[in-house]
């Protein structure tokens, strides 16, 4: 499967800056029921909409200059919670193609780089400024990203640096599926399947399954 | 050179190192639920991929079985995964089975996770079978479509720490408390990123089902997965299980669990103790785990838990409508829910079943009891367990998540308080608005009855 690389990401950037946002918060599980739900309505539908439906028009997502934003700024320890993949689809389908927080949850991490949507985690001190940046914007400048560089910069000529793991920075350029990757290692998953039934046979079978 | 006992797990099941530096760690079992299958093999079908093996993987049904009893048993997911099953061939422990239950639960219930073992399960609580020695990891969808396409998982090799559990535990202390004392102590992140193996005294006394309750609550603090080294206990219990191995092969499985511990010198990135012997039962008062207290103390005040705890706690208070200060003792409750694959296991069950007897749940408070599976509903049967509940006033379900999460439309109504044995008081998981105290079976029933929070202890000095 290939998917469309991901190298930089311009526009403007939604601030949501509360910490510790769970994946329950981010696509309550109503919309996991839902085999068919739409799940960029689903995106932090507690907090854009009241009980009976109404929108908050005061949520950032839910402001015109944010209603396309391709950029999220949030707190620390976004995403925590459970493994949820919803998660991050709901962020894809509202448009959403990079997240930059700080300390962001593993799980949700590793959702994002293997459904194409770029994490960034900052620094304190350089997420202070970002944040601050976008607060004063406020929808009206875009942000750049470049996934190549590492950086994210302004118009203005502010920029902070950014890292990632090289492994997600090739599988987000590069559009690439992590299973083809695993597939190049094919022989050795044989051979180890070949060793392990002889050595340790129940390991290679399971009558609680098979029967 | 000396070994943890993650480090020999790890080393045994090591295929590869990918060019990325991805590790390549063969998954011996693979157990799936309804929630994620029929879109993990949509996917398998866009990319033209077959289930490598069909013979180790088996999709379960918990999430979104309705589990009222006399209510037929289906959903749209319940309905695709089994349709999708068949169609791989793949093995669906459907709702009529009579071994369903929660995958987390059925899975060392059925000799699928076993001591020594690699289990790749696509939810989080996938380390509650640490209990027993199985190395789990949780995962994300995507990574469910590699594990069906590759039996591997690719991934970094975790931090290890231990946790040790000292002192021994009071009557009605449990797995629960301790577990959230733990997180309280430790934080909702500490343990990201690490794998953590649970011993001491206290861990060693604890049966396995109460192993499971700890292992399960393991991703509440953040952790990628846990470990408890296999002992006597463990292996009488895994004895005789479906998937476990028989005759010589038993002998042979045994000869190698006993060499499943961290060597005498072994080295961790991480070790902490918990003295446990004074612990009272616990409570959380706020939305997420850490956020607990005993029931003898009095929330605590935002102020004073730090300045990043802050201004969670400070929301955490207007969710809850608790006020810093109080004590949680006497807070009226709306709802109790008995069940989850944290604390639905027999000796859970006969613990509130304890409580229960002979007394009668409050009025205006909706209480029900969820076995973690089928097996276990009929065992509770067959000690007349499900009669102390009905009688007491409780419903008494079928197996499955149900209030858990409330995938299966088991909600509270907004602003309702519910005591819930479960692992998650997230904002809105158990309903919008719905605010959730969690604690262990006994403190569960105890409120149940009592109609308030309470102090399970006292409310067994009175007879009842
Ligand atoms: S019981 Fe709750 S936590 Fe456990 S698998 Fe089901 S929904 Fe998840």
């Amino acid at each position: 499967m290939k998917r469309e690389p991901l190298i930089e990401v311009h526009g403007v950037a939604a601030p949501l800056l509360r910490d510790d946002v769970d994946t329950d918060q981010i696509i309550p599980s109503a919309y996991l029921k839902d085999m068919n739900a739409d799940m960029a309505q689903g995106l932090l539908a507690y907090m854009r909409r009241t009980p009976e439906g109404q929108v908050n028009h005061d949520f950032v997502l839910e402001r015109p200059a944010f209603k396309a934003a391709p950029i999220l700024i949030v707190g620390s320890n976004f995403g925590c919670g459970s493994s949820r993949e919803h998660a991050v689809w709901a962020i894809k389908a509202f448009g959403i193609r990079c997240v930059i927080g700080v300390a962001m949850a593993d799980f949700f991490r590793e959702n994002c780089v293997n459904n194409g949507v770029l994490p960034i985690s900052l620094a304190l001190p350089a997420w202070s400024e970002l944040s601050q940046w976008a607060v004063a914007a406020d929808g009206q400048q875009a942000l750049h990203v470049s996934l190549a560089e590492g950086k994210i910069k302004t118009d203005a000529g502010q920029q902070w640096h950014f890292e990632i793991a090289s492994h997600a920075r090739t599988l987000l350029m590069e559009g690439l599926d992590d299973i083809g990757l695993t597939l190049k290692h094919i022989s050795a998953i044989e051979a180890w399947e070949a060793r392990t039934a002889s050595q340790r046979p129940f390991l290679q079978s399971c009558p609680a399954i098979s029967t | 050179m000396t070994h943890t006992l993650f480090d020999k797990i790890w080393a045994l099941h090591h295929v590869d190192t990918r060019a990325d530096g991805k590790h390549l760690l063969y998954m011996d079992r693979h157990a799936v639920h309804e929630l994620h299958a029929p879109h993990a093999f949509g996917l398998l079908d866009e990319s033209e991929r077959s289930v490598r093996r069909t013979d180790l993987t088996m999709v379960v049904q918990d999430h979104t079985v309705p589990t009222r009893p006399g209510v037929i048993r289906v959903s749209p997911h319940i309905q695709a995964t089994l349709l999708a099953g068949s169609r791989r061939g793949v093995k669906v422990l459907d709702v009529n089975d009579p071994e369903h239950g929660i995958v987390h639960v059925v899975t060392p219930e059925l000799g699928i996770a076993l001591p020594g073992l690699t289990l790749a399960c696509p939810d989080s609580h996938a380390s509650t079978v640490g209990a027993i020695g199985c190395l789990a990891f949780g995962c994300g969808t995507t990574e469910l479509v590699h594990v069906l396409s590759t039996q591997v998982m690719a991934m970094e090799k975790p931090r290890q720490m231990r946790i040790w559990l000292d002192g021994s535990l009071s009557d009605w202390v449990n797995a629960k408390d301790v577990a959230l004392a733990l997180i309280r102590r430790m934080g909702v992140s500490a343990a990201r990123g690490t794998a953590v193996e649970y011993c001491g005294p206290v861990v060693q006394a604890m049966n396995i089902e109460s192993r499971m309750t700890l292992c399960n609550m393991t991703i509440e603090w953040g952790g990628r997965t846990c470990l408890i080294a296999p002992d006597e206990k463990t292996i009488a219990w895994c004895k005789g299980r479906r998937g476990a191995p028989q005759g010589q092969a038993w002998d042979e499985a045994l000869a190698w669990w006993q060499t499943l511990h961290s060597d005498a010198d072994a080295v961790f990135d991480e070790e902490h103790h918990l003295d446990c012997t004074d612990l009272s039962p616990q409570l959380t008062w706020g939305t997420d785990p850490a956020q607990a207290i005993g029931i003898n103390e009095a929330v605590p005040q935002p102020m004073a838990l730090g300045a990043s705890a802050q201004e969670r706690a400070t929301r955490a208070l207007a969710y809850m409508a608790v006020k810093a200060g109080q004590s949680l003792d006497g807070l009226t409750i709306d709802r109790v829910f008995i069940g989850s694959c944290s604390n639905a296991r027999l000796p859970d069950l006969r613990t509130a079943a304890r409580v229960v007897q002979g007394r009668q749940v409050a009025a205006g408070v909706q209480a029900l009891v969820v076995p973690g599976s089928s097996n276990i509903k009929r065992q509770a049967e067959a000690e007349g367990l499900d009669q102390i509940f009905l009688q007491a006033g409780f419903e008494w379900h079928e197996a499955g998540c149900s209030m858990c999460a409330g995938a299966n439309g088991d909600i509270g109504s907004p602003g309702q308080r519910c005591v819930a044995t479960s692992n998650r008081n997230f904002e809105n998981r158990q309903g919008r608005d719905v605010r959730t105290h969690l604690a262990s079976p006994a403190m569960a029933a105890a409120a149940a009855i009592a109609g308030h929070l309470t102090d399970v202890r006292r409310l067994m000095e009175t007879p009842a």
